[in-house]
């Protein structure tokens, strides 16, 4: 029966829309938000603003997470305490971003990466970028230190740290 | 369990279109009246309606699973919408069934809808709203940024080239000059994949399934209706999903594990012991090149790492010795999020009752499998088909 039917669905082209030959209604939602970070999170942006990455241990488990959580989703149980971790890492995979986050073309790639921090457990790591280095010489486990903004310039963002640069 | 047994007795689809017409709910209409049609039924006969659809920034309509109804057939009786991101598209099947199988309803009409093309120029301004708001979002991340880290963490565990995944772009985007609703379909080379621009290393361009509008629809009976509708009913006899830890940067993203555990789940359920010897045909979720080979091995048709080598030796290819996506899949058909799910299920449909035409697989097969693969990236969805 698939293949001697007619399916349905009309296609339109790029012409179809500029020539004006269908008729749209556009709208803009314009929706603002604004989150309160929350109690971990909340922590973790005001340490980053100091310069320091902290993590929560779950004393069930054992883990040291980062990001931080005040419950510890698989043993079902408050966190116990605040761990400061180190500012670097080891590159646990990355990519070579040649398009904005609207799909436009940039002219120089970034290199968005997921870095494993030291002092946390094994394998718990954050997303952020990779910088000072060609994207030809990133490679999986390099080791990566956080380059921050200038104190003042802090403001209680992942942003506070600019990138991470191999060291 | 004292569940009834479930089967598929009717399909339908629009084509897979870069911009369509028609709206969401008049592409709904269409695929849900063919898939009525298919097998002689008429609303009237429909006890309960499942919508899938995926994030209503898509289409930009708030409670977009209302907005869909009256083209769903949903008025007047009990309806839900389930949504699990790209996953959605074989949970809504999942959930038709179990609507069946507790003996709820005795026909149950599920519908699969996107239209993408109402967030422009392109809807990665949607994608992005996706990630964490606190952490990730302020990075102006990009939907394929998350892919390329895991494609490039899965080549880097087995030691995979571009060249070894670009296949798998260069055979369902063949498959697909067979489908008729199929919105990407070429003859490429693998050539063709290496020199498309690099969007995101290592992914390029043909690596990506496309932006797409369209509507997929099944309808779902029990035992005892479906044996008086039709002499080829095609039994859903496992289902599995299940969700891993959406702290995506907390775990090792060359395995998915998810879809592991919702295979596993369905296979029980299907008593399936030896995956690849007794699954004849399958539909994994293909929405990038790599993901094919990712499922694949979720799935337990091979081993890890080691999906790659099944493709290059041919044994994927539609009169191979495990056809994967005879459709052409999403890398092919088209990737309208929902319906692109229920497409695969729809296509398991065909292919074991032996009406997918010119896509039809040799042999006979008599159990398929369709997966699908969402919320960030971490929900797998499965069901086995069998007729």
């Amino acid at each position: 029966m698939t293949t001697d039917r007619e399916f349905p669905g009309t296609p339109l082209s790029d012409s179809d829309i500029s020539e004006g030959k269908v008729l749209i209604v556009e709208h803009d939602p314009n929706a603002r938000y604004a989150w309160d970070a929350g109690i971990a999170i909340g922590r973790f942006l005001a340490e980053l603003k100091k310069g320091r990455i902290v993590g929560r241990e779950c004393h069930r488990c054992r883990r040291i997470m980062v990001p931080p959580r005040m419950f510890c989703e698989q043993c079902f149980r408050p966190t116990d305490r605040w761990v400061v971790l180190k500012d670097s890492g080891r590159v646990n995979t990355y990519s070579i971003s040649y398009i904005r986050w609207d799909a436009s073309r940039v002219k120089e790639p970034t290199i968005p990466a997921v870095i494993e921090i030291d002092g946390a457990s094994k394998g718990m790591g954050i997303m952020h970028f990779l910088g000072e280095v060609k994207p030809e010489d990133v490679q999986v486990g390099m080791r990566v230190k956080a380059v921050w903004k200038p104190p003042r310039q802090r403001e209680g963002s992942i942003l506070d740290i600019r990138y991470f640069r191999p060291y | 369990m004292g569940l009834r047994r479930v089967a598929v007795v009717g399909a339908g689809m629009t084509k897979f279109m870069r911009r369509a017409l028609e709206t969401g709910r008049e592409l709904s209409w269409q695929a849900a009246s063919m898939a009525l049609e298919s097998c002689d039924l008429t609303l009237e006969d429909v006890d309960g309606v499942v919508i899938g659809t995926a994030p209503d920034t898509f289409d930009g309509v708030h409670m977009k699973g209302e907005y869909l109804s009256d083209g769903c057939g949903a008025w007047q009786k009990p309806v839900m919408r389930g949504y699990v991101g790209g996953g959605t598209g074989v949970f809504s099947p999942i959930q038709g069934w179990y609507h069946v199988a507790s003996g709820l309803f005795d026909v149950v009409l599920v519908v699969g809808e996107e239209k993408m093309s109402s967030c422009h120029p392109h809807p990665q301004g949607a994608f992005l709203t996706i990630f964490d708001n606190m952490l990730e979002r302020p990075l102006e991340p990009n939907l394929i940024w998350i892919f390329a880290l895991e494609m490039q963490r899965y080549m880097e565990a087995h030691g995979l080239s571009k060249r070894d995944i670009a296949l798998v772009s260069v055979k369902n985007k063949r498959n697909a000059l067979d489908h008729p609703c199929a919105q990407v379909a070429e003859d490429i080379s693998v050539e063709d994949v290496l020199n498309s621009e690099i969007m995101v290393w290592p992914v390029s361009r043909l690596d990506v399934s496309p932006v797409s509008d369209g509507a997929a629809a099944l309808v779902l009976a029990a035992e005892h209706v479906a044996k008086r509708m039709t002499d080829k009913p095609v039994w859903i006899d496992g289902v599995g999903w299940h969700l891993d830890s959406a702290y995506w940067t907390n775990r090792d993203l060359y395995y998915p594990k998810y879809v592991e555990y919702a295979a596993r789940m369905a296979y029980r359920m299907a008593g399936i012991t030896e995956p690849r010897k007794q699954i004849n045909v399958v539909e994994p979720y293909d929405p990038f090149s790599y993901k094919e080979l990712h499922h694949l091995e979720g799935l337990l048709l091979c081993g890890k790492g080691e999906a790659a080598k099944l493709t290059a030796d041919g044994v994927t290819q539609r009169n191979g010795d495990l056809p994967v996506c005879p459709s052409g899949g999403l890398m092919g058909v088209g990737n309208p999020i929902a319906a692109s799910g229920v497409m695969k299920v729809a296509e398991i449909f065909w292919q074991l009752r032996g009406e997918a035409g010119k896509r039809q697989v040799p042999g006979k097969p008599i159990t398929g499998l369709a997966q699908a693969w969402g919320d960030l990236m971490q929900v797998g969805t499965v069901v086995v088909l069998r007729i």
